[in-house]
């Protein structure tokens, strides 16, 4: 029951309280970039959904059998090598690299998948893919797994797989609320009188602000929400 | 040596202003927006994102004859990354208290626009002297735009600038400016201020 409950703040905590966009500022690029039509926002907001999960799985993987203080993987590659020895490995020093790279052939997987699978869905995509190997969103997702992996001390502490899955698919839904919502924002904008110098990224970081002011109405929902369950 | 295109010289002094990676360019918004609360953290991640845009620009700069057109991303971002580690490690062992409000700002570096937009323009077509000058622009005009926006939060949000007492005691801290929001807000006005200025100077060269 804990359990389910963790993961519920989890998933309410990533999509409305610590929104991505609106309170951690990763994704930004695209939340100004391509937010100018409600379908083609909400379009980048289900491939940036779709890739965050299929990265933070495979940076999850990672990071438990490989990378963190005593992985299993590294600590049998080292009994290979030298019997006996009680060493504790960690090569969270790798972490990045082995993330950017993740996140690079995640998404190159993903194109070629879709291309040959879902073509149609590939069209509606195709633009937007190649460009979320450099979302902020995405390494930001696994940088909150590594935390959670790799930088806690005490085992049962450490995220499993449901919690990390948990964290980058309503993060990533997050992302998608906050990019459709300010296309419709912005399809609205685009009748009004905006002064010169402020149209373009500077109305929208405007707007964005306000929207910010109204997802900081969300703070301390998890405590209420946790008194509530527990 | 350079043969066509602006010179070292030009492309130094295109960063800082003609072609604000902040203002002009919009890039690297993420740290742009998270860090810049106060000027400490602005600072310090200005000097962050410089190293590793200088390194990284030079390091592509001497092996851009080897680089094969569909592989370069990839070789960038892990040259990026690596460079980023070494950062992260010094931020974590000299600085630890700065290096834990950066959080997960300073890795994030890897992802900044600013440095693949410099590594894919410049850096991987030109000697590593011109890259160099670029660079070295580049970071002067992040570190500007940064610095510019954490002032005006700073002053507006505690009425202090680098811990320094600039306004009043009696001065009522605007709170949102040191949130999230207030970080939309600055750079949404200081953009359409920078706008209105670049129009202006237009106009008044044309009459």
């Amino acid at each position: 029951m804990d359990h389910l409950v963790d993961i519920l703040l989890i998933a309410v905590g990533a999509a409305f309280i610590n929104n991505f966009v609106l309170h951690y500022f990763v994704g930004i690029c695209p939340f100004i970039g391509v937010s100018r039509r409600v379908d083609q926002a909400f379009g980048m907001g289900l491939a940036v959904t779709f890739v965050v999960t299929i990265a933070s799985f495979l940076a999850w993987v990672f990071t438990w059998f490989v990378t963190r203080p005593g992985a299993p993987v590294t600590a049998w590659v080292w009994h290979l090598f030298s019997p006996g020895s009680d060493a504790v490995l960690d090569l969270s020093i790798l972490n990045y690299i082995i993330y950017i790279f993740v996140i690079a052939s995640s998404v190159q997987f993903v194109e070629m998948y879709l291309k040959k699978f879902f073509p149609a869905l590939f069209k509606a995509f195709g633009v937007y893919l190649p460009l979320i190997t450099t979302n902020c969103a995405i390494l930001f997702a696994c940088l909150e797994i590594m935390k959670h992996v790799s930088g806690v001390r005490n085992p049962a502490e450490m995220w499993g797989l449901d919690q990390a899955l948990t964290l980058a698919v309503f993060g990533g839904l997050g992302f998608a609320l906050a990019i459709t919502t300010m296309a419709g924002i912005r399809e609205e904008l685009d009748l009004c009188d905006i002064p010169e110098p402020l149209k373009g990224p500077g109305i929208t970081l405007l707007t964005a602000g306000i929207m910010a002011m109204a997802f900081m109405g969300f703070t301390g929902v998890d405590r209420g929400l946790a008194a509530f369950l527990r | 040596m350079a043969g066509s295109g602006p010179t070292a010289l030009e492309r130094f002094i295109n960063g800082i202003i003609p072609e604000n990676p902040v203002y002009r360019q919009l890039l690297g918004m993420c740290p742009t927006l998270a860090v810049t609360n106060g000027m400490k953290p602005a600072l310090t991640m200005a000097g962050a994102t410089a190293f590793v845009l200088i390194c990284a620009n030079v390091i592509t700069s001497l092996i851009r004859n080897a680089l094969k057109p569909h592989l370069r991303i990839l070789v960038f971002t892990l040259t990026i990354a690596t460079f980023v580690t070494i950062a992260d490690r010094f931020l974590q062992a000299f600085m630890p208290a700065m290096s834990k409000v950066l959080g997960p700002y300073v890795p994030l570096i890897i992802v900044n626009c600013i440095i693949i937009a410099r590594c894919e323009v410049c850096a991987s077509k030109q000697a590593v002297g011109t890259a160099l000058a670029d660079a070295l622009g580049c970071a002067i005009g992040f570190a500007l735009g940064l610095s510019s926006i954490a002032t005006v939060r700073e002053i507006l949000g505690t009425g202090c600038w680098m811990g320094m007492r600039i306004l009043p005691e009696g001065w009522d801290n605007w709170g949102i400016m040191v949130l999230p929001p207030g970080a939309f807000l600055t750079l949404g006005l200081l953009l359409g201020l920078a706008e209105w200025f670049g129009a202006a100077r237009k106009k008044a060269g044309r009459s």
